[in-house]
């Protein structure tokens, strides 16, 4: 039997594949999607924009990723966290997914696998155990689209509103779940405090570029807010903590 | 033309999942051959117990949750590059912002698309920056000045994609909003559980804007 080492050149060449294949198929459907926006008369600066703007707005979230595989690495090792961050998951289903697989097998996650079988059962557990929302979207979504399409033909406004009432729902569940310490004390306050500083940021930059015509801060809205946020979430954390 | 576009997103989209699925196995499938070490039946179905009735559940919700407001090309492509609710989503709706469109259009699913191919493109390329100076990465990450910044992540996006999504639908937000804070406040312990609630948020808000529109509010 082989040595086995969680960080072994194998593993970092099997996930690399994955990767790579991730972002072709990234690639694929940027450059389809690009081609299209622009035969349908969509301008190249407006795609510009877009572009940049998703790019400048991911760097934040992709920075806490990395926070994600740094706290899988030190019980799996590098190439399964690095490649179970860059491709469908995240780490609110990745750390509890391992976390089960480890109490399964008596295993303690607080060190770095040395069982070549505690480990595969752990990236079996990890790849299959969150397998159903891309299975879905493959064989369903078509279907879930003509039925989309079909609301909007009965009732465009309808329509329209349908869509609006499913993200305003996720992001009334995600700021509910902000105020759910606020009963431990002034603490559990503090990221009510970011999210209204946040708020506020947001407010700030929509009077700059409405009132101030500062167009260009229109794009970079988001992660201005998001970051300036973040930076003072410091203070508030010292202050109150 | 607009409906060759269209019809050929969804073969497209088939083919990259379907091969997607199996890239995803060959992992595990791989580290199973390369070292002789198959999982033993029991513990493997033990480890899924733990998860898989919980996640299968959340994947189900977010496919019907995100998919119409990501568009075809969009939901193809986040759902095999994952990380929707912290990165993708708000990043598509954000673009669709700037770029004037509505989702469930089809220059709104373009857009998406783009959003979402870009978002990947830079996530990836981070993370793999990330693993490559990990040593020289990893004291300032987990620095204790930096730990609230990290922590508050999601206070800090959803603050900021709120104003602009609410200021503009204040009437549909206020049921699940108002739900949603009595029920967290009442049950602190459901912040674990918050993708599940996502969906009971979407139906309260589909109820609301129903009769709100109905009686002609909308």
């Amino acid at each position: 039997m082989r040595d086995f080492d969680l960080n072994s050149m194998f593993l970092f060449i099997v996930a690399g594949i994955i990767v790579v294949f991730v972002m072709a198929q990234s690639i694929f459907f940027l450059y389809k999607a690009w081609n299209r926006a622009r035969e349908l008369g969509m301008t190249g600066s407006i795609l510009k924009r877009v572009a940049r703007a998703s790019a400048a707005f991911t760097v934040a979230p992709a920075i806490a990723i990395i926070l994600g595989v740094i706290t899988l690495s030190k019980f799996l090792g590098l190439p399964l966290p690095w490649l179970r961050l860059s491709i469908l998951g995240a780490l609110t289903y990745e750390l509890p997914a391992a976390t089960s697989a480890a109490a399964a097998l008596g295993v303690s996650i607080s060190e770095g696998v040395t069982d070549p079988q505690v480990y595969s059962t752990i990236a079996w557990v990890m790849t299959l155990g969150i397998m159903s929302g891309l299975i879905i979207i493959t064989l369903f979504l078509k279907k879930i689209q003509e039925g989309i399409q079909s609301l909007k033909k009965r009732d465009t406004k309808w329509g329209d509103i349908f869509l609006n009432a499913l993200f305003l729902g996720m992001i009334s569940a995600f700021l509910g779940m902000i105020f759910a310490d606020v009963t431990t004390g002034l603490e559990g306050w503090i990221p009510v405090f970011v999210m209204l500083i946040s708020s506020l940021l947001m407010l700030v930059c929509g009077f700059f570029v409405q009132v101030l015509k500062v167009k260009w801060m229109e794009d970079y809205a988001l992660p201005i807010s998001m970051l300036g946020a973040m930076a003072l979430s410091i203070p508030i954390t010292k202050l109150l903590g | 033309m607009k409906s060759s576009y269209s019809e050929k997103i969804h073969v497209w989209g088939r083919i990259w999942c379907s091969l997607a699925l199996v890239m995803f196995t060959l992992y595990p499938v791989a580290a199973s051959i390369y070292y002789k070490a198959w999982p033993n039946g029991i513990s493997l179905l033990k480890g899924l117990i733990g998860v898989a009735p919980i996640f299968w559940t959340v994947g189900a919700i977010e496919a019907f949750t995100f998919a119409p407001m990501l568009g075809s090309g969009g939901s193809y492509l986040g759902f095999v590059t994952g990380n929707l609710t912290n990165l993708k989503v708000p990043c598509a709706l954000n673009a669709m912002e700037i770029a004037g469109v509505k989702p469930g259009t089809e220059e709104g699913e373009l857009i998406s698309t783009i959003a979402i191919a870009v978002s990947s493109i830079v996530t990836t390329l981070i993370i793999f920056l990330g693993v490559i100076l990990l040593s020289q990465l990893q004291p300032i990450l987990e620095s204790e000045l930096l730990a609230p910044a990290f922590d508050n992540i999601l206070p800090a996006l959803f603050g900021a994609l709120a104003v602009v999504f609410i200021s503009k639908n204040w009437k549909i937000a206020m049921a699940p909003l108002i739900f949603m804070l009595v029920l967290f406040i009442s049950v602190p312990s459901l912040a674990g559980s918050v993708s599940v609630l996502v969906p009971v948020g979407a139906i309260i808000a589909i109820g609301a804007a129903r009769i709100l529109y109905n009686k002609g509010y909308l």
